[in-house]
């Protein structure tokens, strides 16, 4: 025991020896959950648009004005001709084009009906979609405000109750996931290194010569990293709650208690990729060119699991990151407590005693 | 000239005697291309819905039906009571539940007014905003229908005035995602490789101590950083290639532009992000540090590219920062060239940026560089 403690106490002088390391492990954290908690968001703002008016009558003056003075457009342009529409696209800072037919205004007293053509740039579909509606509304706002006298009678109303999150903020979206993320890299990152290290460094010789176990070296390779993932995990906790004024519905001590189950699970994983790999490089490679990507992408983050093809449903199953946020929005936005998420619970200890047996069977005492 | 030769075969050696590191370099990448450009959607589909129909008629079965018919909604189950609907929406398994109140019916038709209650998971503020779209539409499709059904002629002359908006969705009329999404993973796919291993190898050298070594020759500075550079260059330039090849015969990726002008711009972009990597190369000691800046780095590229979340709806703050973002730029441009078909006229602003950003980094990479310590 007193060995096992004493190269605990080894682990912990490489880390806060390396000054320089120790501050991007707990500076980076910091400063990105401050920059994408205010940056990252998909709602709609500030798009800049273009006109094509054909008829430069009342009504589209009235529309035109009605469109600019919401938060969501900008009209940065009025084009003439259907020809420029092309070239304003091209260049990219336009996303859509209104074009109004010839005498709008005419037609909508004389026929009830005029017709208006929303152009988008839709290269990016989920922009174009929401410019679309969004111009969409606007519309039927104008439009009801012209039918106010003509009562509709059988009317169904709808009344729709936002649950969780009523004001639709994305923040309460990206800010678990940038925490998972950043949890799951750092401490993946961390500990891959720490084997391979040893290895390209030649001290692994020492350790494999020593009476350690090899659990005892990997859990005390695990054991410092605990520590510092804690406190970022703690920081970025803090700042989600008094910056981003993010919930805490649920129970705090259960969300700390998942949130190391988390970052043992991610330094298990890491440890892993550090007994198969030779390198510090490849180590790394592996680290953030395999997990970053699947992580961003198949974790729930930014884009919903359900709306994706099923094999990759499936695949997301096997990304920790997946679980522990739903885990999170479950604790701080549903207020939730074990008895729904002891699945999602289950899965995430299942997933570190098997990252910890593989890196046992696979770590090797020999050095070839 | 030939010195620098040298020095290209000797990393050029190194990189593919290294049978670990080749899988990630090549076949890593081309794998999240191809598997990952599937998952990033924003679309919203199998909208898990359940209901409550404490109505039980005609009018709240043919409501139901409506929703049925629907391809958006999964329809999951009904449950008898507010309590076990909000119970299954705690444990996930819902994200949408429709009330159908009692007497829905006779109101409907007694006092020309009812109320339907839906409640939404807005977790997802955006995608709870798509699911309250479409459930309205559904919901307003039918009131019309009860309309048409239940008016007499007399009361039907009555036209209110109608403004028909056409949409029209340019360069990607199905709304495809892949289309979107291909060109620019393959972006950071390149970006990344690309970094990670400028980043790394310059210190790896200092870490093992040859650094010394080649320091001692009389190999020139300029010399020894083109000739470390050049082979990472070409690697980017070829996983540009591979990857394009893959979007046109998986993704079917359309390719409106010029090819050329997508290589020209490549080809100075790569030389922005190996004069980021060397620098970074130069400021650390160790390979642990090299990696943590290179990854805080790029997380911070990727997220603020526009690539996933739009640019435009960033605060006037963080938009300035992605000026700074060398990502940022060559999404849009592999964007515009291949799928609206711009012309150098068109992407000629961030061209320059990016080769003032090229002049600058490796200005920066090579005068900080020290062959004495």
């Amino acid at each position: 025991m007193k060995r096992f403690i004493g190269f605990i106490t080894k682990e912990f002088y490489h880390i806060f020896r390396d000054r320089r390391s120790l501050f991007i492990l707990f500076g980076m954290p910091i400063a990105q959950i401050m920059l994408f908690g205010f940056a990252i968001t998909n709602e709609i703002n500030n798009v800049d648009i273009a006109i094509l008016d054909h008829s430069k009558d009342a009504t589209t003056e009235e529309i035109i004005n009605k469109i600019s003075s919401s938060k969501y457009f900008t009209i940065k342009q009025i084009i003439t001709r259907e020809a420029d529409i092309e070239t304003v696209f091209k260049k990219g800072k336009i996303k859509a084009v209104l074009n109004f037919e010839k005498d709008f205004s005419r037609n909508l007293i004389k026929e009830q009906k005029a017709n208006i053509q929303i152009i988008t740039d839709a290269t990016d579909p989920n922009t174009a979609n929401a410019i679309t509606s969004y111009i969409n509304a606007i519309l039927k706002n104008y439009q009801q405000s012209k039918n106010e006298d003509i009562q509709q009678p059988y009317q169904i109303i709808p009344q729709t109750i936002m649950f969780y999150n009523p004001e639709l903020k994305s923040v309460f979206m990206f800010v678990p996931g940038v925490m998972t993320i950043i949890l799951m890299l750092v401490s993946a990152m961390m500990t891959s290194i720490s084997i391979t290290r040893e290895k390209e460094l030649g001290t692994m010789e020492i350790l494999l010569v020593s009476p350690l176990k090899p659990f005892q070296v990997i859990i005390g390779k695990v054991v410092p990293y605990i520590f510092l993932s804690i406190i970022n995990a703690a920081v970025i906790v803090l700042l989600s709650i008094f910056i981003f004024k993010m919930p805490v519905e649920g129970s705090l001590f259960l969300l700390g208690a998942e949130s190391v189950l988390f970052i043992v699970c991610s330094l298990a994983l890491g440890i892993l990729i550090s007994t198969i790999a030779e390198t510090q490089q490849a180590a790394m490679m592996i680290s953030l060119m395999g997990l970053m990507l699947p992580v961003i992408l198949l974790s729930g983050f930014i884009f919903p699991i359900s709306s994706m093809p099923t094999p990759l449903q499936v695949i997301s199953n096997i990304i920790p990151a997946k679980w522990f946020i739903i885990i999170i929005k479950g604790i701080m936005l549903k207020g939730v407590g074990m008895a729904y998420i002891w699945k999602e619970t289950l899965i995430l200890v299942g997933m570190t005693v098997f990252f910890i047996g593989l890196s046992i069977k696979k770590y090797k005492i020999r050095l070839e | 000239m030939k010195t620098i030769g040298y020095i290209i075969q000797k990393e050029f050696k190194q990189i593919f005697r290294n049978k670990g590191m080749l899988p990630i370099i090549f076949i890593l990448p081309i794998l999240q291309l191809v598997i990952l450009s599937n998952a990033a959607t924003y679309e919203v589909k199998n909208i898990k819905f359940a209901y409550i129909d404490s109505d039980h008629t005609s009018s709240s079965r043919a409501l139901l039906e409506k929703f049925n018919a629907s391809s958006y909604f999964d329809i999951l189950a009904a449950y008898p009571s507010h309590k076990q609907a909000s119970s299954a929406m705690l444990a996930g398994e819902v994200d949408v539940v429709l009330e159908i109140p009692y007497h829905f019916e006779r109101n409907l038709l007694k006092e020309k007014t009812a109320d339907l209650g839906i409640t939404i998971n807005a977790i997802d503020g955006a995608a709870a905003g798509v699911e309250s779209g479409y459930i309205n539409q559904i919901i307003q499709g039918y009131n019309q229908e009860v309309r048409i059904s239940y008016m007499d002629a007399s009361q039907r002359v009555f036209q209110p005035v109608q403004i028909a908006s056409v949409p029209s969705f340019w360069y990607n009329t199905t709304l495809d995602y892949k289309t979107f999404m291909v060109p620019g993973i393959l972006v950071l796919l390149v970006t990344m490789i690309t970094l990670f291993l400028s980043g790394m190898n310059i210190v790896r050298e200092k870490e093992i101590g040859t650094l010394e070594q080649i320091n001692v020759t009389p190999i020139s500075k300029s010399q020894f950083i083109i000739g470390k550079l050049f082979p990472f260059w070409v690697i980017g330039m070829g996983l540009l290639t591979i990857g394009l090849i893959l979007a046109k015969l998986i993704f079917n990726t359309p390719m409106l532009g010029s090819i050329l002008l997508l290589y020209l711009y490549t080809s100075i972009y790569i030389l922005v992000v190996l004069g980021m990597g060397l620098l970074i190369s130069n400021f650390t000691d160790t390979q642990q540090q090299a990696m943590f800046i290179a990854w805080f780095f790029m997380v911070i590229f990727i997220l603020m590219s526009g690539l996933f979340t739009p640019i435009e709806s960033m605060p006037k703050w963080a938009q300035i920062i992605t000026e700074f973002n060398p990502i940022k730029y060559f999404v849009e441009i592999v964007r515009m060239v291949l799928l609206k078909g711009s012309g150098l006229q068109d992407i000629m602003p961030q061209l320059l940026k990016t080769l003032v950003y090229a002049v600058v980094m490796n200005g920066l990479a090579v005068w900080s560089y020290k062959k004495v310590n």
